[in-house]
């Protein structure tokens, strides 16, 4: 697979994650009259995190506005638009609020097309700031892709760079199915790139090779990301090459990329901040371990959060959420075994 | 049903309803508990703004909607509050040492007391809207004569649960006393694009259980009429959903910024019908409280939250394990294994 030609591309700009999820939302609503913005607070205030900031002033309040606040109405009234020809794409205002709406989605939005033989389908995004490290007060700070990733027909994107948040978006507005896009709060702000102008795309299911290494592969996703690159770069200065996989989606999940890597290293960490138990981590475990378990030199080892609500406690908050360090741990852990 | 609003003192200060007044020592009752209400509420951006407290719901202004609805529960009654009703948490009697441990993001602040049935503040909107009616309908199985409210925001009350909880109350009789605080304001959203409904006590129609629409910056209605809420829901005659109507002068959280979605002319008169400010003008006229009182009153509330915070700084610190622990009564294998590699890296 390679990415489409992407000829309306002029000039690369510094941007904020959030910025390139603004441009790219910009972008969608300018090229295709069928996209919708709508969500709690995403019209004048331009939503909680500035993502739609500016987005219902050009386009109107037809195209951009503000829903009553109720998710499962969100996801539910998404759905019939979708069903009748749109392309709604709601945001959620936390990933930690999505739960209202788990009955539209679990008994509806991942069904339509299987449920009509393909009559109809939900070309919907759903997008949703998720994950820690921001302090953030109860339930602000859930990681619940494992949930989205566990149910069948739909799509779960989470990028970690802002060149890929804005190609990735793109793409996910222009699927034909439901696609989940979360965004690390984190990161919204923290981290600026090059971003091309105008319209590119990213496909969906290709993980990105962040850094390349021969003893090691971390594969992480999200906020994490800059997590593992960090502990990667501790670790090269051992003398310790670490391959650190960004899967930028986990449905469709790019195994391929996966397991070339794991059978160069033989080694294998998993690394989210959802808890341990059911994890979305356990999912690429069980992978590699039922396609390359000749491969492997060291048992998988898994750094994730804990099996508890994440903690709304300040002090201890950043005890919960994995960091470089535990990750070296698991990095020395695999190479001593 | 009309679309009358109860409200015994107008903004300033008059008795409009004099029959239903409660009596001078309920009033300055009411008065000292908006006063120490208020005094939280100021505090608690005063040590925002200084690193001592985390994010923070204000409610100054909302306090007659807190105070008086709050304070006719007793303590066999249950209290369901959303994040925005520190103000009823306290009237009802959450100790103001744990109410500063909880915005504080303390441990602390999560353990309720055993002598009250209180639940922390509620972040998910109208989730708890349900439970009460559990609550509820639990009491009324035992026998007991106690009732269950619960607080939710005009906002919220769009939200599923808001009316599955009012439609369950109302098939079950369960005695609950629901609380819609309508301040005018969900964030960004004003109430007239939350919903078509313009007065949203009738909601309580569609369920066949009385709705009432009262002042909620006048605490002598707001007392009065949750009064007769509470009362009947003990009797056996069943939920009331109560739209107190009043206004959130102060942005959303300390953390907010409303100059992006709102202008000084949507907040203008607003000020004018403090609710504090009402019935102290009310009762200063009637000779119900002198000005030496009401300094006494002042200072009494000012000791007591001081040594409340001093209490609060006493807390010890949380330690990373933390985390695990009170997610089950017995912790699973695997959280075990979890708390043992967070005291290792305490260890560290
Ligand atoms: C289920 C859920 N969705 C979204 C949010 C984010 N949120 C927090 S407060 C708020 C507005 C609530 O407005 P309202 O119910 O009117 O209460 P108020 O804050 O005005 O007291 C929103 C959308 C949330 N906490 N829970």
């Amino acid at each position: 697979m390679t990415a489409p030609a992407t000829p309306t591309v002029t000039a690369l700009r510094t941007m904020t994650m959030v910025a390139a999820i603004n441009d790219a939302l910009a972008l969608a609503l300018e090229r295709d009259p069928d996209v919708h913005i709508f969500g709690e607070d995403v019209g004048i205030m331009g939503g909680v995190f500035r993502a739609t900031d500016g987005l219902q002033a050009r386009f109107g309040t037809d195209r951009v506005f503000d829903t009553p606040l109720a998710e499962a109405g969100i996801v539910g009234m998404g759905i019939g638009m979708g069903l009748a020809g749109l392309k709604p794409v709601a945001e959620i205002q936390f990933a930690g609020f999505l739960y209202p709406a788990l009955d539209q989605i679990l008994s509806h939005l991942g069904r339509y097309r299987h449920r009509t033989r393909s009559r109809y389908h939900l070309p919907m995004v759903v997008r949703a700031p998720y994950g820690g490290g921001v302090h953030t007060p109860e339930q602000h700070a859930d990681s619940p892709e494992a949930i989205l990733a566990h149910t069948p027909g739909v799509k779960v994107v989470i990028p970690s760079t802002p060149r890929d948040a804005k190609g990735l978006l793109l793409a996910a507005i222009e699927d034909p199915d439901p696609v989940f896009f979360f965004e690390a709060i984190k990161l919204y702000r923290s981290v600026k790139e090059e971003v091309p102008e105008g319209h590119y795309t990213i496909p969906l299911g290709q993980a990105r090779v962040v850094t390349e290494g021969d003893d090691v592969t971390v594969i992480c996703y999200g906020g994490m990301v800059e997590v593992a690159q960090k502990a990667a770069d501790a670790a090269r200065a051992h003398g310790i090459g670490v391959e650190v996989i960004d899967l930028r989606t986990l449905v469709p999940l790019d195994t391929g990329t996966i397991l070339t890597s794991v059978q160069k290293t033989g080694r294998v960490i998993v690394v989210t901040e959802a808890p341990r138990t059911g994890g979305f981590h356990s999912e690429i475990s069980a992978t590699i371990a039922e396609e390359a378990i000749d491969f492997l030199r060291a048992p998988i080892v898994r750094v994730t959060g804990f099996d508890a609500p994440y903690p709304p406690f300040t002090s201890i908050e950043d005890a919960y959420r994995p960091n470089p360090v535990r990750v070296a741990k698991a990095i020395r852990k695999v190479m001593a075994y | 049903m009309t679309d009358d609003m109860v409200q015994l003192l107008t903004p300033s200060g008059e008795v409009t309803d004099a029959a239903r007044l409660p009596d001078p020592d309920t009033q300055r009752h009411l008065y000292r508990l908006m006063r120490r209400a208020r005094h939280f509420d100021e505090r608690a951006w005063v040590l925002y703004r200084t690193g001592r407290m985390g994010v923070f719901p204000p409610y100054g202004g909302m306090e007659a909607s807190q105070v008086g609805t709050a304070a006719a529960l007793t303590h066999e009654d249950w209290l369901f509050p959303t994040y925005r009703d520190t103000g009823a948490a306290l009237t009802y009697g959450l100790p103001i040492p744990q109410t500063i441990a909880y915005w504080r993001t303390s441990p602390h602040g999560w353990a309720m007391p055993e002598n009250l049935k209180v639940l922390p503040f509620y972040i998910p909107i109208a989730t708890q809207y349900p439970h009460a009616v559990g609550a509820a309908l639990a009491e009324a199985r035992r026998g007991t004569s106690n009732v269950a409210m619960a607080f939710i925001g005009d906002g919220g009350s769009s939200e599923g649960d808001f009316h599955e909880a009012l439609n369950f109350a109302g098939a079950l009789n369960a005695p609950c006393v629901f609380i819609l605080q309508n301040n005018g304001w969900a964030i960004s959203v004003p109430t007239r694009a939350q919903t078509k409904a313009t007065n949203l006590s009738r909601r309580a129609d569609g369920y066949g259980i009385p709705g009432v629409r009262v002042d909620g910056n006048d605490v002598l209605a707001t007392y009065v009429v949750t009064r007769e809420a509470v009362e009947r829901a003990r009797r056996g005659e069943g939920p009331t959903l109560i739209e107190t109507v009043t206004y959130r002068v102060k942005p959303h959280t300390v953390a907010d910024d409303p100059s992006r979605y709102r202008t000084a002319d949507d907040t203008a008169g607003w000020d004018e019908k403090d609710p504090v400010v009402r019935l102290r003008t009310h009762l200063l006229a009637q000779g119900h409280l002198t000005e030496e009182q009401d300094a006494e009153i002042v200072r009494e509330i000012e000791a007591e939250f001081e040594a409340a915070l001093a209490e609060a700084d006493a807390y010890p610190e949380p330690t990373p394990a933390e985390i695990v622990n009170h997610v089950f009564a017995e912790p699973t294998p695997a959280l075990r294994r979890q708390r043992a590699e967070l005291l290792a890296e305490e260890g560290q």
